[in-house]
């Protein structure tokens, strides 16, 4: 076998025409597991105990779970499930299905930044009668938010990457379309290359740009670099 | 004494096994200055953060203005504070930590004007009106735009002031506000707080190991040891006159930090 201009150059639009597919697949997987993510985070904090238990167990099912499996069962088995079941398009399968086993480890995340925020601040935040909402949205988030937006951009790459496992339910994504296109001419060499080298083009860079936002928000949350920082401006002395 | 402006009915408190307050009644009038002091684990900081309603007493009842905080009345019973009553009496109480937890994704000004906006309502003109004025109380008016990480802590401290003043709270509460500072910064975090307490108006427990800030302050000086009030009165009864034995034995410890204040102090 050897590589085949020829062929590159019949397949690479097509491939390149379903890459956005993927891309656009990619994000609105990553917004679900974001939103659903801290949706869980907060849930995982009611009082009751018997609630909590429940959420962590759901979480603990889907998150030992395969993707792959709960891609088929969402796909092919749901729409027979009595009473409950619907038929899902794969496209709305895959961003479900998806969404969700990566909002279990967003959770995780966004848990961890929630942690690592004082205890003081919940305690000022209440002595200035804050409600509950407004001790959330205005004190904990802006401060649990950013220390941990570095993890959030690796899951974003990691999803990125498990994008193609969608090509077993059906989405016209890079992977099946170079599948497709080896099955009627049989060639696969060049586009599995192609695909390969798509994913490695768009992640590359994208760990460099999450590398890059982890050192800034480093510095940011080191006080002695702030502090540096003040001095060269002279705020302080 | 002017009306009660707080006051602890028999009030006891629990963490686990272990009973930190013992049955305590205090009262405690409008305007009126109160140190609380005593050996560490005495329950002097539990005393103020029930009131402050981060701690929940095991049992008795704390009334602020007149109003249960802990309990609310229905039909004449009294009954656990739901979340809305909490909030409702809770606005009269503000209080300055020994931390200071200062927000610090905000600037000064912001600190002093995010409960303004969100918690009372105020426009954003009127709680930078307010912040920029108790701000300049504590003589940082030249710091509004500035991160707390680049404040000393005595700046930090008097930063904290002014956040919980600008809620013109009708109790303030400090909670050992020196005890983190380096002894250089006590003095003018001190000078804050005595002008606050000259003013007048504003009923103010202070819990402290500064003896020497709490006799020149407060109107009336609370003991406390393990659990109990153990004697109570002004300023020269405590520090001079009391026969009190576990109250001498307390002070003199602070009368051999004032001959070598350096080297107690961090112990």
């Amino acid at each position: 076998m050897i590589w085949d201009w020829n062929i590159v150059k019949d397949v690479f639009p097509l491939i390149f025409r379903a890459m956005w597919l993927t891309l656009g697949l990619t994000l609105a997987c990553y917004a679900v597991s974001l939103v659903l993510g801290i949706i869980w985070t907060l849930l995982r904090r009611a009082p009751w105990a018997w609630f909590r238990w429940t959420v962590n167990g759901v979480l603990e099912f889907i998150r030992s779970t395969p993707p792959l499996v709960q891609l088929y069962f969402l796909f092919y088995a749901w729409p027979l499930v009595p009473h409950v079941g619907v038929t899902l398009s794969p496209i709305a399968a895959a961003i479900i299905g998806l969404g969700v086993h990566y909002s279990t480890y967003t959770s995780e995340v966004y848990r961890s930044g929630i942690d690592a925020v004082d205890k003081g601040q919940w305690e000022a935040a209440l002595a200035l009668n804050f409600s509950r909402a407004r001790t959330w949205t205005k004190v904990i988030l802006p401060q649990a938010i950013p220390p941990i937006i570095p993890m959030l951009g690796n899951y974003l790459i990691i999803m990125f990457k498990e994008i193609p496992t969608t090509a077993s339910i059906g989405v016209m994504g890079m992977m099946l379309t170079a599948k497709m296109y080896g099955a009627q001419h049989w060639v696969y060499l060049e586009p599995f290359t192609i695909v390969a080298f798509f994913f490695l083009l768009l992640s590359y860079p994208s760990s460099l740009f999450v590398q890059w936002l982890e050192k800034k928000m480093n510095r940011r949350f080191d006080k002695n670099e702030v502090l540096h920082e003040a001095k060269q401006k002279g705020v302080v002395v | 004494m002017t009306r009660p402006m707080v006051s602890y009915k028999n009030v006891r408190k629990s963490f686990g096994q272990i009973e930190v307050l013992k049955g305590v009644n205090l009262e405690i009038g409008e305007g009126e200055k109160v140190a609380l002091i005593g050996p560490s684990g005495s329950g002097k900081t539990t005393l103020i953060r029930m009131l402050m309603t981060l701690e929940q007493p095991t049992s008795g009842v704390i009334e602020v203005d007149g109003t249960p905080l802990w309990h609310m009345e229905v039909n004449k019973k009294l009954v656990p504070a739901n979340e809305k009553h909490l909030r409702n009496v809770r606005k009269n109480i503000g209080m300055v930590f020994q931390h200071f937890n200062l927000f610090p994704h905000m600037t000064v000004l912001e600190n002093c004007t995010v409960a303004p906006i969100h918690v009372l309502g105020l426009s954003k003109k009127e709680a930078r009106e307010r912040a920029v004025e108790m701000l300049e109380k504590v003589k940082l008016g030249d710091k509004l735009d500035v991160y707390p990480s680049q404040l000393s802590g005595g700046q930090k401290q008097r930063v904290a002031m002014a956040r919980a003043l600008v809620m013109r709270p009708k109790v303030m509460l400090f909670d050992e506000v020196t005890s983190a500072l380096d002894p250089e910064l006590v003095g003018e975090v001190l000078e804050v707080i005595r002008e606050l307490a000259h003013e007048g108006k504003m009923t103010m427990i202070l819990v402290t190991h500064e003896m020497e800030f709490a006799r020149d302050v407060a109107d009336r000086i609370v003991f406390l040891d393990n659990g109990y009030i153990v004697e109570e009165g002004p300023p020269e009864q405590i520090f001079e006159y009391s026969s009190n034995e576990r109250l001498k034995r307390f002070l003199s410890r602070f009368r051999l930090h004032s001959v070598y204040p350096l080297t107690t102090r961090s112990v």
